[in-house]
């Protein structure tokens, strides 16, 4: 494709000619984003609506108001990001002066996906901008309005010689996965991870994978009983206000334990009710499954025999409206497709089990998710899950906040992905941090160099252990 | 044991064939012996060109018997990694206790065992004593000792800030080992590029596997034997490599074993290549996009390690006696220039060049003697295989006749001269690949500011180094020159910094390691986030409302204002 190849050579030229690094530059092009997302707001809700009929409030929440928080934060923050750090020199080496000096990488490449085809396309845009790279923008092609919306108006805010926005479907991603950038940063499923990493790999580029799993939340009921209708709120919130279910750190399943399984069942749908009413078919606070392909998928996962015996709440589903109803499922089989894949829609299994405590070891003998959330006022309870679990992030008492809170990385672990942006790690992400050494040519010491005698073995052995005072007396001629 | 091995890939060709890609490689061990891996799109997608590598062997060798050999060795490493995976799940590598006590070990056997490392070092590089002291001994002695100094510091949760967004909340930041890690090392600093890594993983809580390079092999064959003595078994391992098994293993390891070890256990089996390998030909950018390429099947980060062409820019107001022991020492004087940071190659300008190769002539006179074959202070080549190499660098017509110092070689010794080149043309083998070894060609230029664009033109090294006094050119030079980390008026010693991260960017490789950076390298950072159940906020649930909407607005822009007028039922839009 030649066009792409051009595009590509206009990027590095551009980056070569070192306009990208300024902080000028910078500055200006998150101040356009910010303009960007004021002045497209309604617009924005518009497409979001009509790629998964997201609704405003939530649209602020998970995109809109995340792009612009993120772009401010940068924006106040990105010069002292930039400086170099001073690294600390041990005194042998004097004069000189240790820095690590952050510096973009070059051309990258931003994958997006589609259940926050806003925010997760231009947060690390952002993200590679700070860090002064020239980027080509690659926004999901399965929310279609989203991506010709960014194509089409992201050029009017952002300087067009060094951000790209380039649209289109699998043969697109093929033909720029061939490419060779500096920084690949995708997020989406698994199987295009590895796609994505191998062919890095044939460029040796670094990548950032922000992948998915099968994040769990822990009900830890006995420590909690007072607390019960927020906790409620919090997983149903979790579960279907979040793109109904379709997000990388929603809960896919529960653990609790077996006494507290049908009480916690009633919670669930009585606030569901509060939440959706009646019938939340017609809800506008509650999103639609994206495409065929994922309706499919999960109405395959519902419609396995054992699966939907299981069923202890909802499973309606209308297949014209793409909707599924928030569904809860009661232990469903552990080897059901259900609960050996990523879930990504408004299905929730509830696992129980005799003791909470339990759920430590059926957590660590799967692969690690990106997310674990754990209700629980039992320190003892909270020390073991941090320390015997692994996952990207944990949060007690609550759901999703952790992706709110910009001093903390956002990144998997194992299957989940790996690298982590938000906040500072953002600009790290995106950056090479080099490492430099400045040096004067006084004082030179003799023993650096051949023909090695036990002298200078002996002076340099006392150098290595920083024993000054022995070094003096070396010198000094007065130890052997 | 035998294990992974990288060399037999220096024949490895990635053919493009469309649809369907070929990945060919001939073991020069075995030249009637050719694998094929194919890279097929799978079934339920047509177009698209995955990358599942399925390594299928088309031997013409008896099959039967490289099939027993496979089983064997995938049965072994499946025991292993097993093994390893279990005891990182009994949690005891995480325990502060099990790290520092294994830290401990590793500086006893340094200590109690100088003298075997030194004869192997011998053995295999003819490294000298001096050398090796400072260069392996010395560099894992002291990441030990820092280790040991700063774990307790670097275990700590990191707290974080949190915002009005989670308000009341606190945050904090956890470092966590990855599981089961895996290292590869190289054969120039045998020793201390082999165990500080294993430092790393260690102190960051892993399990770890360790492959020395099977191209120093008293070297290697000391690591295996002094790990078992002194360090937990059941968490460290070395396993060792020759070269003609590697291939089959390679395949388990990597195709199979690895991947039916994630099937079987159903455990977050996560394996860290780390790639310090230094490799035939200074091809090893290639070996890192294999090992990345088979790490991508599994998800698994890597730190690739790599190298490239570092340079040296030398401006004609420098001190010239000084910087010219300083190019030898980060020449000659690091395994005779089999080092990934050593220097490659020299730019500096026409005039100053004659003065600079008096004095490196000198300077080579004072360090190794009349007759640098003799000294005893200098390090042999590896291996006839890159001696052949190194020599048709040296032979190649565009090159061949100009050398102004040294050029004297023995091949039964394995031993080159330091040898300096002036004005090799760009497009000559000297200046296209990476050295690693005892030749040093120089480039002139009429400005000294011209080699800035002459190092942008090719891809960036893991080291740069500039020599001047002037400030301004320092300046230019950090700023336009892209590499993994620079020296200014010195060569190699960034490296012996601890807080200074020491790691390649594009092709001399990603990630970075030293000090706390490897522990950083080898850990997790799981973030926290603590909540209590007061203060919840019905703005955040359904059904929405165009209220909500203002305040939610409100609270993520931050304006505690607003966020009142918001409450208050007013809004300023």
């Amino acid at each position: 494709m030649e066009g792409l190849e051009g595009t590509l050579a206009e990027l590095r030229d551009t980056f070569q000619s070192g306009r990208t690094r300024s902080v000028a530059w910078r500055k200006s092009q998150l101040r356009g984003m910010i303009e960007f997302v004021q002045d497209n707001e309604e617009r924005i809700f518009q497409a979001l609506d009509q790629d998964v009929g997201k609704h405003p409030v939530e649209a602020y929440r998970d995109e809109v108001g995340v792009v612009a928080k993120s772009a401010k934060l940068s924006l106040s923050c990105v010069e002292k990001w930039m400086a170099p750090r001073k690294g600390d020199l041990p005194l042998v080496f004097f004069p000189a002066s240790a820095q690590v000096m952050p510096e973009p990488f070059g051309v990258v490449l931003i994958m997006g996906s589609w259940n926050f085809p806003i925010s997760l396309t231009l947060d690390p845009l952002i993200a590679a901008i700070s860090a002064g790279n020239a980027v080509v923008l690659k926004p999901s092609e399965l929310s279609p309005t989203c991506s010709s919306f960014l194509a089409e108006n992201i050029p009017k805010y952002l300087d067009p010689k060094s951000i790209k926005v380039i649209e289109g479907g699998i043969d697109v991603c093929e033909q720029l996965l061939q490419q060779k950038w500096d920084k690949i940063f995708f997020t989406g499923s698994q199987r295009v991870g590895r796609i994505v990493m191998t062919a890095a790999a044939q460029h040796l580029t670094p990548v950032t994978l922000e992948l998915g799993g099968k994040s769990p939340a822990i009900m830890d009921s006995s420590s909690n009983p007072t607390n019960m209708k927020v906790i409620a709120k919090r997983i149903v919130g979790a579960k279907w206000g979040s793109c109904s279910g379709q997000a990388c750190i929603a809960i896919d399943y529960l653990l609790v334990e077996e006494r507290f399984a049908s009480d916690l069942i009633d919670l669930l749908a009585k606030t569901i009710k509060q939440f959706y009413g009646e019938n939340p078919r017609e809800s506008k606070s509650y999103c639609k499954i994206v495409n065929k392909n994922n309706f499919k998928r999960l109405l395959d996962l519902l419609t396995d025999p054992l699966v939907e015996a299981s069923v202890a709440y909802g499973g309606s589903v209308d297949e014209e409206k793409m909707y599924i109803e928030p569904t809860i499922l009661l232990n469903p089989p552990l080897d059901s497709q259900i609960m050996t894949e990523e879930i990504f829609g408004p299905l929730l299994p509830i696992i129980t089990l005799d003791d909470i405590y339990e759920s430590i070891n059926f957590i660590s003998s799967r692969p690690k998710p990106l997310a674990i959330y754990a209700f629980t006022r039992d320190e003892k309870f909270k020390k073991q899950i941090l320390s015997r679990t692994s996952s990207g992030s944990v949060t007690f008492n609550d759901t999703l906040l952790q992706f709110l809170c910009d001093s903390l990385p956002f990144g998997g672990v194992g299957q989940s992905g790996f690298g982590r942006y938000h906040g500072k790690y953002s600009f790290d992400t995106f950056s090479h941090e080099k490492a430099i050494l400045q040096r004067g040519f006084f004082p030179e010491l003799e023993p650096r160099y051949p023909p090695w005698n036990s002298f200078k073995l002996h002076f340099i052995k006392l150098a290595y252990a920083f024993n000054y005072i022995g070094l003096i007396l070396l010198l000094l001629g007065l130890k052997k | 044991m035998r294990s992974l091995c990288v060399e037999p890939f220096q024949n490895f060709s990635v053919v493009d064939t469309g649809a369907r890609r070929t990945l060919t490689y001939c073991s020069p061990w075995k030249t009637n012996h050719k694998h094929e891996a194919v890279l097929f799109p799978p079934p339920s997608r047509p177009i698209r060109k995955t990358l599942c590598i399925c390594l299928s062997s088309s031997s013409k060798l008896p099959v039967m018997m490289e099939e027993e050999k496979k089983t064997f060795d995938a049965n072994e490493t499946a025991l292993l990694v097993k093994e390893l995976n279990e005891s990182f799940r009994t949690g005891k590598t995480k325990s502060y206790e099990w790290r520092v006590s294994q830290l401990k070990s590793i500086e006893k056997m340094v200590v109690e065992r100088e003298k075997d490392i030194y004869e192997a070092l011998y053995k295999d590089l003819s490294k000298p004593e001096f050398e090796a002291f400072v260069s392996e001994i010395a560099m894992v002695k002291s990441s030990c000792k820092e280790a040991l100094k700063e774990l307790k510091h670097w275990m700590k949760p990191e707290k974080a800030k949190t915002s009005m967004e989670t308000y009341p909340s606190s945050a904090e930041i956890v470092s966590e080992p990855l599981g089961a890690v895996l290292v590869i090392s190289t054969w120039n600093y045998p020793f201390a590029l082999s165990v500080k890594p294993v430092i790393g993983a260690i102190t960051a809580g892993n399990a770890t596997v360790l492959k020395p390079s099977e191209i120093a092999p008293a070297t290697s064959s000391l690591l295996s034997k002094l790990f078992e003595e002194y360090l937990d078994r059941s968490a460290v391992r070395v396993v060792e490599g020759d070269v003609p098994q590697t291939t089959a293993l390679l395949e388990q390891k990597w195709d199979k074993n690895i991947f039916t070890q994630v099937l079987n256990f159903n455990t977050p089996n996560i394996v860290h290549l780390s790639l310090h390998t230094r490799y035939n030909c200074g091809r090893s950018p290639r070996v890192g996009r294999i090992i990345m390429t088979a790490a991508a099947k599994h998800l698994t980060p890597v730190v690739l390690e790599l190298g490239g062409k570092c340079p040296a820019v030398i401006d004609s107001d420098v001190d010239l006696q000084v910087t010219a022991r300083r190019i030898i020492g980060g020449k000659w004087q690091v395994n005779n220039g089999q080092a990934c940071i050593s220097v490659d190659y020299i730019i500096t300008t026409k005039d100053f060049a004659p003065k600079l190769i008096d004095a490196l002539r000198k300077g080579i006179e004072e360090c190794f003697g009349t007759d640098p074959m003799e000294s005893k202070d200098i390090s042999r080549i590896v291996s006839s295989n890159h001696f052949s190499r190194l020599q048709s660098l040296m032979d190649e017509y565009k090159v061949y006749n100009k050398i102004v110092v040294g050029g004297q070689r023995n091949q039964k010794e394995l031993k080159i001269a330091p040898t300096i080149f002036l004005d090799v043309p760009g497009d000559s083998q000297l200046m296209q690949e990476e050295i690693f070894g005892p030749l040093l060609p120089i480039i002139t230029v009429e400005n000294v500011k011209d080699s800035i664009d002459l190092i942008n033109s090719k891809p960036k090294p893991l080291a740069a180094y500039l020599f001047t006094n002037n400030d301004k050119l320092k300046n230019y030079f950090v700023q336009s020159v892209s590499s993994g980390g620079m020296a200014i008026n010195d060569t190699v010693l960034h490296v012996t910094v601890s807080s200074l991260p020491f790691g390649g960017v594009g092709e001399s490789g990603m990630g970075s390691y030293h000090g706390k950076f490897s522990f950083d390298a080898f850990s997790h950072k799981k973030a926290v986030l603590y909540r209590s159940f007061s203060g919840d906020s019905s703005v955040r649930y359904p059904p929405y409302t165009p209220e909500k909407q203002k305040l939610i607005k409100a609270v993520m822009n931050g304006g505690i204002f607003n966020i009142i007028l918001a409450l208050m039922g007013w809004s300023r839009d």
